[in-house]
Order: C-alpha cells, then sequence, then structure tokens
C-alpha cells in the first residue's frame, strides 16, 4: 500500500508500486492532463511536480512518491490562473497543445527554482520537453514573460 | 491526399516523350481523364446555384468526396439566450482551423465571437462535405464556404426580425448579435429570433450579400485565440487517449516488426501471470498495399495500461519477417543512386533537353538524397472504441474521420450507418493521423473482447510502424552554353510511392507527387526534362507534413546555390535569375502531357504564378539584409518554393560553433498565401514549421535492417529540442484582399526551410550537405 498526496488529497494505493506516476494518475485518477509522450524520460510530455519539483511522471514509480505531494497539470493553480498558464495564454503559446501540460509543469518549476532565469537558463530548463509543433520560441518567451512580465 | 490517391490508384500512363517531341502537347489518359470527368460531374452537382457571387471562385474543394456543404442549418445554430453554436468539421492538429472556419462564419454573421460555442462534428461527409484534412486546405477550401453560411444565418435572421416588425428587408441590419431597424432604431438580439431565424428556408446563393472586407471584425485581424487555449493550458483538453468509457480495458500490441511478417508462434503464459492482464488476442494482419488495415500482430488487454505494456513485455512472439526481411537501407540507398542515375520515365519534356545537354558547353550534376522519415506526433496514435449491440462508436485523433468510418465498417464488417467516429484533438498529426489503422485495431479489439477498449501507441510503435515519408534521390543535370547560361535541366526522381500502401506496387509515382515540385519546377530554362525512376516499397510509406516537395526543394534550390557558387554569382540573384520574368506558368509549353496537378487546384483560379514567387524571394532577402557582412562561421542561405499553392521564401542565417554544431539564430520567412483569415496562426505555423524543418534536416532519418526499422524513441530518432532551435522566426506576410484566394499555410513553409538551412551551413563555410539528414556531417 502506497500512501501520497496528489494535487492535496490523500490517496492509498494498492495496486503495482512500480506503476509510474503517469499511468497512475491517468488510468487510476482520471487526470488526463498529464501526457504520454515517450515513456523513457525523453519528451517531458508527463512533467509532474513532486514537493514542487519537476519529475517525468514515466519514469517514477509511485512507490517513489510515497508519503509525498504530487501536483499534477490539474492541480497547478486553483482555478488556471497560474502566472505560466497566464502567460502562455497571453502569448498563444499552442498549437495542438499535446505537449503543453508539460511544458507548463516544467516552467513552473524552472521559476520556482530559479525566479529569474537568464535566457540560456530557460533554454537549458525547457530542453527536456519536447514540442513537435515547435513552439519554442513562444515557450522561451512565455517564460520570460511569466518570469519578468516583459 | 487520400481521395486523390484512391479516384486514381492506377498510375496515369506517363506522356510518351516520343509524342511529346513529335509536337503532340496534349496527351490523352484514361484515368486522370476519368478523374477530372468525374469530378467535374460532382462539382455540377454541388454547385446548385450559378456561382458567381463577388466572393465566389472554383477551387479545388468542390471537387472533394462530398465536395463542400453550405447549409446553414447543418452548420449553425443559435439557442433562446443567444448561444450561436457552429460546427467544427475539420480536424484540429495544430494548425487552429477549429477555430479560423468558425470564426469566419461568425464574422460574416455578425455574431459576438464571445457568444459562440464550438462543437466538433463527427465523421460524416454526405452531411458535413468533404473532412479530410490534409493538404494544408482547410482555409483553402472552407473560408468561402464559411462566408456563405454566415451570410445566410445573417440573412435568415434579418428576415425573420422584419417579419417580426412587419418592415421591408431592406429596412433591417444585423450587426452586432442583434438585428436592428434602420430608421426605427427597434433591436432584437439573435437569441430572441433564433427560432423563428433558423426556421426559415436556406436563401439561395445568389441572394447573399456578403461584408464588405472593410467591416470584418474578426477575419485578418489576428486577434482571436484559438478556442481550446484554456484547456489546453489547464490539462482539461481531450486528446485520443483521454477519453474514458465505463468498464474499459486498456490495450498495446505487439506488431510484426517487418511489414507484411506474421506471428509464427506466440507463447503468452508469463503475460497472462501478469496482473491486471485479462486476454491476449491474436489481430488479423494484412500484407502490404492493403491501405490502413492493421500490421496485426499479439494484442494484451488488461485492466490498465501499464499492466498492458508488462503482459507485452512478457510475450515470447517468433514472427515470420515476409517478404521485406532483405530490406536494408545503405542497399536501398544505392540502389536509388543506381535507378536515379538512368534513363526513366518522362513526366515533363519541354524542349529537348537530351539534345540540349548532349551540345551544352559542360553539364553540372548533382545528386541529393533524403531518408525515410516518421511523423512521431507528439501524441502518438490512440483511440478508444466500443463495439456494443450492432453498433460501432469509436473516438480518436484521426485527419480523415469519415475515412476512418468507412474504413472501420469494412474491417468489422459493419454498415456504414452502424459506426461513429467522434474526433478529439488531435495531439500533432503531420499526416501520420489520417492513417486510421489505431482505431481500426481499438473498433476490432472491443468486439473482440466485448467491452470499451482503448488503444495506446508506445513511442516506440509510432517510431517502428508508420506510414513512412519516402525516401528518395533526386538527381538534377543543368547544362550550361559556352557564357555559362542554363540552357537545359534534366531531373531524374527515385523514390517509393505512397501508391504501393494502396495497391501492388509498381515502383512508380502517383501524380500527386510527381505534381510536388517535379513536374512544375518554375525555372525560365529552355529545354527541360522531369523523370521518374522506378522504386519499390519494402515499408508502408504514407504522406508526411510537405511530402514529396521536401527532397524536391531541397534538391532544386541546393542546386540553384551550387550553380551560382559555381559560376561566381550571388546565389539570391541566381536564383532571381532562374525563375526569370513573371509569368503564369502554362503546362502545355512547359512539355506536360496534361494541366499541372497544383494541388488539385483549378489554375485559372489559382495560376503558378512566377510574379509572386519572385516577390516572395525578394521580400525574404530585403527583410533578412541578404548581402549584409556577417561574423567569422555565419552564413545566410535562401530558398523559395510554392507547394499547397503558397508562395514560401526562407532566408535561414546560421552559425556554426567550434565542434561543427549547427544553430539557427534567426529566419526570415516570406509567405504569400493570398488573404489571411488569421495572421496570427499563420505566424505560429511559420515558427512551427522551421522548427519542424530543422528537424528533418538535422536528425530526420528511419533506417531499416533486415526490414526492421532501427530507431525506436527520441534519444535515436532525434527532435530539435528548446537549447538549439530556429531561435527568432520572422515572418513576412503578402497581403492581400479577399479577391486573392487564400492558398496553404500549415505545410508549404517547411519545404524551402531545408535547402536555405544547408545552402546557409556552406556560406557559413561548413560541409555542402547533399545526403539528409546531416547529423555530423558538419562536424570534424
Amino acid at each position: 500500500m502506497v500512501k501520497l498526496t496528489i494535487n492535496g488529497v490523500a490517496h492509498d494505493y494498492d495496486g503495482d508500486p512500480d506503476t509510474p506516476l503517469l499511468w497512475f494518475v491517468r488510468d487510476e485518477l482520471g487526470l488526463n492532463g498529464t501526457k504520454y509522450g515517450c515513456g523513457a524520460g525523453l519528451c517531458g510530455a508527463c512533467t509532474v511536480h513532486i514537493d514542487g519539483v519537476a519529475v517525468r511522471g514515466c519514469l517514477t514509480a509511485v512507490s517513489e512518491a510515497a508519503g509525498k505531494s504530487v501536483t499534477t497539470i490539474e492541480g497547478l493553480s486553483p482555478d488556471g490562473n497560474h502566472r505560466v498558464q497566464v502567460a502562455w495564454r497571453e502569448l498563444n503559446v499552442p498549437q495542438c497543445g499535446f505537449c503543453q501540460s508539460g511544458q507548463i509543469m516544467q516552467a513552473a518549476s524552472l521559476l520556482t527554482e530559479n525566479p529569474s532565469p537568464t535566457d540560456r537558463q530557460i533554454l537549458d530548463g525547457m530542453q527536456g520537453n519536447i514540442c513537435r509543433c515547435g513552439c519554442y520560441q513562444r515557450i522561451v518567451s512565455a517564460v520570460r514573460h511569466a518570469a519578468t512580465g516583459a | 491526399m487520400l481521395h486523390f490517391i484512391e479516384k486514381t490508384l492506377s498510375p496515369r500512363p506517363l506522356p510518351s516523350a516520343k509524342a511529346l517531341r513529335a509536337g503532340t502537347t496534349v496527351i490523352e489518359n484514361v484515368s486522370r481523364r476519368g478523374f477530372l470527368a468525374g469530378a467535374a460531374g460532382f462539382a455540377v452537382a454541388l454547385q446548385v446555384f450559378p456561382a458567381r457571387a463577388y466572393v465566389s471562385y472554383d477551387h479545388g474543394g468542390l471537387t472533394m468526396p462530398h465536395g463542400v456543404i453550405t447549409d446553414p442549418h447543418v452548420f449553425v445554430a443559435i439557442s433562446p439566450d443567444g448561444t450561436v453554436t457552429i460546427v467544427a468539421h475539420r480536424s484540429e492538429m495544430g494548425t487552429g482551423s477549429r477555430t479560423s472556419i468558425p470564426m469566419v462564419v461568425a464574422d460574416e454573421m455578425e455574431a459576438d465571437w464571445d457568444r459562440v460555442k464550438i462543437v466538433q462534428a463527427v465523421g460524416d461527409e454526405p452531411k458535413y462535405g468533404n473532412q479530410d484534412t490534409d493538404g494544408s486546405r482547410s482555409l483553402r477550401h472552407h473560408i468561402q464556404p464559411a462566408r456563405d453560411i454566415g451570410a445566410a444565418v445573417r440573412k435568415m435572421l434579418e428576415q425573420a426580425a422584419a417579419k417580426k416588425w412587419n418592415a421591408s428587408p431592406d429596412d433591417v441590419e444585423a450587426i452586432g448579435h442583434q438585428v436592428v431597424h434602420k430608421s426605427l432604431g427597434l433591436r432584437v438580439g439573435y437569441g430572441e429570433l433564433a427560432e423563428a431565424a433558423m426556421a426559415l428556408p436556406t436563401p439561395a446563393r445568389e441572394t447573399l450579400k456578403y461584408k464588405d472586407e472593410k467591416a470584418f471584425r474578426y477575419i485578418g485581424k489576428g486577434a482571436v485565440q484559438i478556442v481550446d487555449l484554456h484547456d489546453i493550458t489547464t490539462g482539461k483538453a481531450v486528446y485520443g487517449a483521454d477519453v474514458t468509457l465505463p468498464g474499459m480495458l486498456f490495450a498495446v500490441i505487439a506488431r510484426p516488426p517487418v511489414v507484411g511478417g506474421a506471428v509464427k508462434t506466440v507463447d503468452a503464459e508469463a503475460t497472462l501471470k501478469v496482473p491486471g492482464v485479462v486476454r491476449v488476442e491474436q489481430v488479423p494482419g494484412a500484407p502490404m498495399g492493403s491501405k490502413f488495415k492493421p500490421l496485426g500482430g499479439v494484442a494484451v488487454v488488461a485492466r490498465n495500461t501499464w499492466a498492458a505494456l508488462k503482459g507485452r513485455d512478457a510475450l515470447k512472439i517468433a514472427w515470420d519477417n515476409g517478404p521485406n526481411a532483405g530490406f536494408d537501407t545503405p542497399a536501398y540507398e544505392k540502389a536509388l543512386r543506381a535507378s536515379a542515375g538512368a534513363p526513366g520515365t518522362p513526366v515533363r519534356d519541354q524542349g529537348d533537353a537530351e539534345k540540349a545537354l548532349a551540345g551544352a558547353a559542360r553539364v553540372f550534376t548533382r545528386e541529393y538524397y533524403q531518408m525515410h522519415m516518421a511523423h512521431a506526433p507528439m501524441e502518438p496514435p490512440a483511440a478508444v472504441a466500443t463495439v456494443a449491440d450492432g453498433k460501432c462508436e469509436v473516438w480518436g485523433p484521426l485527419q480523415s474521420p469519415y475515412g476512418a468510418r468507412v474504413d472501420i465498417a469494412d474491417f468489422l464488417g459493419m454498415k456504414e450507418a452502424d459506426v461513429t467516429v467522434h474526433v478529439t484533438l488531435l495531439g500533432g498529426g503531420f499526416g501520420r493521423k489520417s492513417k486510421c489503422d489505431f482505431a481500426i485495431e481499438a473498433a476490432w479489439l472491443s468486439k473482440t473482447v466485448g467491452a470499451p477498449v482503448r488503444v495506446q501507441w508506445t513511442r516506440e510503435d509510432d517510431i517502428r510502424h508508420s506510414f513512412y515519408h519516402t525516401t528518395s534521390v533526386e538527381r538534377i543535370d543543368v547544362g550550361l552554353d559556352k557564357d555559362n547560361r542554363p540552357v537545359a535541366w534534366r531531373h531524374r526522381s527515385a523514390a517509393p510511392s505512397f501508391l504501393s500502401t494502396f495497391a501492388p506496387d509498381e515502383g512508380v509515382q502517383h501524380p500527386i507527387e510527381i505534381g510536388m515540385g517535379l513536374e512544375d519546377m518554375p525555372y525560365e530554362i529552355p529545354n527541360v526534362r522531369a523523370e521518374q525512376c522506378k522504386a519499390m516499397a519494402h515499408t508502408r510509406v504514407g504522406w508526411f507534413r510537405s511530402v514529396s516537395n521536401i527532397p524536391r526543394a531541397f534538391a532544386v534550390q541546393s542546386i540553384t546555390a551550387e550553380l551560382a557558387d559555381e559560376l561566381g554569382r550571388d546565389q539570391k540573384d541566381f536564383l532571381l535569375e532562374m525563375i526569370g520574368s513573371p509569368r503564369e506558368l502554362d503546362w502545355q509549353a512547359m512539355g506536360l502531357g496534361q494541366a499541372m496537378w497544383n494541388n488539385g487546384e483549378p489554375a485559372a483560379e489559382f495560376p503558378f504564378d512566377t510574379g509572386r514567387l519572385r516577390g516572395v524571394v525578394e521580400l525574404a532577402a530585403a527583410k533578412a539584409g541578404w548581402g549584409r557582412s556577417l561574423p567569422k562561421g555565419e552564413g545566410m542561405g535562401i530558398a523559395v518554393h510554392r507547394s499547397f499553392v503558397s508562395y514560401i521564401a526562407t532566408v535561414v542565417r546560421a552559425k556554426l560553433d567550434p565542434d561543427g554544431t549547427v544553430r539557427v539564430p534567426e529566419a526570415h520567412v516570406a509567405i504569400d498565401c493570398g488573404f489571411v483569415a488569421n495572421p496570427e496562426r499563420v505566424r505560429s505555423q511559420m515558427q512551427g514549421a522551421c522548427v519542424f524543418a530543422m528537424t528533418a534536416a538535422m536528425h530526420g532519418g528511419v533506417s531499416f535492417e533486415k526490414g526492421a526499422v532501427v530507431e525506436s524513441n527520441f534519444h535515436d530518432y532525434r527532435m530539435v529540442r528548446a537549447d538549439n532551435f530556429p531561435e527568432v522566426v520572422h515572418t513576412h506576410i503578402v497581403p492581400h484582399p479577399f479577391a486573392v484566394h487564400a492558398t496553404g499555410v500549415g505545410e508549404p513553409a517547411v519545404p524551402p526551410f531545408l535547402p536555405a538551412l544547408t545552402n546557409a551551413i556552406a556560406n557559413a563555410g561548413g560541409k555542402r550537405i547533399r545526403d539528409l539528414p546531416i547529423g555530423d556531417q558538419t562536424k570534424a
């Protein structure tokens, strides 16, 4: 039995403790904002937070989150208005949108760790999240915008 | 693409070179002629009204299967509270068409966008008209029908208000979600008029009045945001794998590693012991040439995705690898080069290129190669299906939902009427999701196990079981006279065709593949010959964003720059000189056997205008500051290509790090795509296309060993990432009024980027790239 908190709600999971967080939140909890993109920690579509820090949900077993607080895109902000989400909308970042939950979760974690990143730090901080539509120019601008308001 | 393929499944007979040289320019062609005749008949049936109002023009949408429907009762509903519901009948995969087409309807009907709700159509082309979302067609084919729909609703609302007030229709006007009485100052909201208005018959098209484009509120402004923006940024947007049904089971499938292979034996003992695994089922396979039928293999059905994945890992399968087990990329590349190095079958024969080459003072020859590529949308294929009580319901990220409905009904042996296909958002498509194999798998599995099933493809499945972009060798010989003027051009193309996915392979290309930069090469050279050279397919070949335009633009635009260098000319000036005078291309003068494919658009309305081609070259060059001096290790490259009826020139500024790493600090994209409905989404497409094209250029290569794909995930099938991408893409849109028809946007910016990049690399002092992907070729 694994005890963990997801978006502020306590859960007990008695299934396979090796189940990746990605499949736990999607298949067991119906939190479908976290996406499957590669299953190998290569694309970032499944990014969630454990105690506020971005991790790849596809490589993190439920057991590794025992006793910890997991946040998914659904729990990032009660009204969907985290400054990163707002910046994403103000700059019209998404195209297809599939990778954007992971991008936003990565960016939110980046700004928590480093409230005023340089452009280089943004590029390096976001390089683990692939966007096949190619929204990078706006992703970088939106992270900067969320950080500085510029 | 699909409809063109199905209409002309047997490749067209090619023009006989002898007949062409004898001056017989019009070659009768049974399959193509049949297509045109059928299409014309269809267009007549569709065009109920003599369509010559001021916004009305012929376009390829009218000849698509099920054509265009403009009945407002099909697309628009108004509720008593004034909410306007507009049906989006095209699939959304990131271009913004789910927003932009309804936005055009709303603007033309004078609806307040804040009071508009969008609903997605199911796959039903007899009702909605063509829904096949590819070929950069959504706005090109639907901007005018959307205006027809909006204008009809506006007129119906005005008629209802006039009746209510007992007023003359001339005294009322719909404006801003209400109808006003112009002299009495009365006002009534759309909600109040809804029932009476929508009960009226659809007004005849010739009676419609269209808004002056100066009065557009949303069209052309770029201020309307995509309708799914909030849901996307909060994780609520629904893609293929996000549909959940009560009692749903989760499936993954082990597919034959080689196309045409099959299961020899399977041992599922360990799989069935994995907690959560419910069943193991053998999925029927199909040989090459079976369209979108599943590859077959062994499905593991479980209570959750993780159990299904673990169960699949535990399967012991012996495969019969079938007839394609000898397919090896290095050997195949050699075969393609040999094929392109010998005479092929002419598809264009203008003047006498052979004679001109033989008599040329010198011949400049270059050969360009590109590998197979996988689309790799961020959302791997996934679909949910339930088959029960003689009905089948499917949800999936499908580019062609009606095509999927027909194929699913066929595979399950059901009636089309008993199959419903819902379209989710597509997490990227790029042509992969035109092929509905994954939805057929879900439907078949649901029928077989008797429960709703979600089929999830892993990334490995996606990269190893795609419908791949063709691989090609494009070989061009340019004959120069004693004054170094190009007098002959011979282009030989060897590339396996996507026809092989639909019918027994004959090793020849389809007219639309030929139409993408081979037959319509626009240079003003007196003697031009284009040939296709035999190339057999050994995997499933499909269309991939921009399709054959990618290798063609790469070859034509690379050799142009190489030849300019050879002659000591400025590459941009030489490019303009090759394009020559501003003119409309004339297929007869070009030595074609029939009119250019022209992306299915009538040449009378969508001519190939070299003046516009020149225009974007000059615009991109001017904006980029072409010719200015750059620091050592930097270079600019330019390229232009017309595809999807749009003209795009791209200037790339590339920078080579000391270790040879390629960077793109800046690109300028000049696009002439006619009238623009949503410039903001055009800019996003230009930015995205540069990233997509940089991935294709740098990393795009799927290789085969003994018939199976070597690459498997993003570690070896690499993508451009945020730490090295075209950092600033400047988009320069050539402004046009509505009368200059909207053309394609989603695809055409990809092809010119690749040669612009490789030209830039060469100009930065790097290696001249002739074989894609670039990979490590720039590194010492």
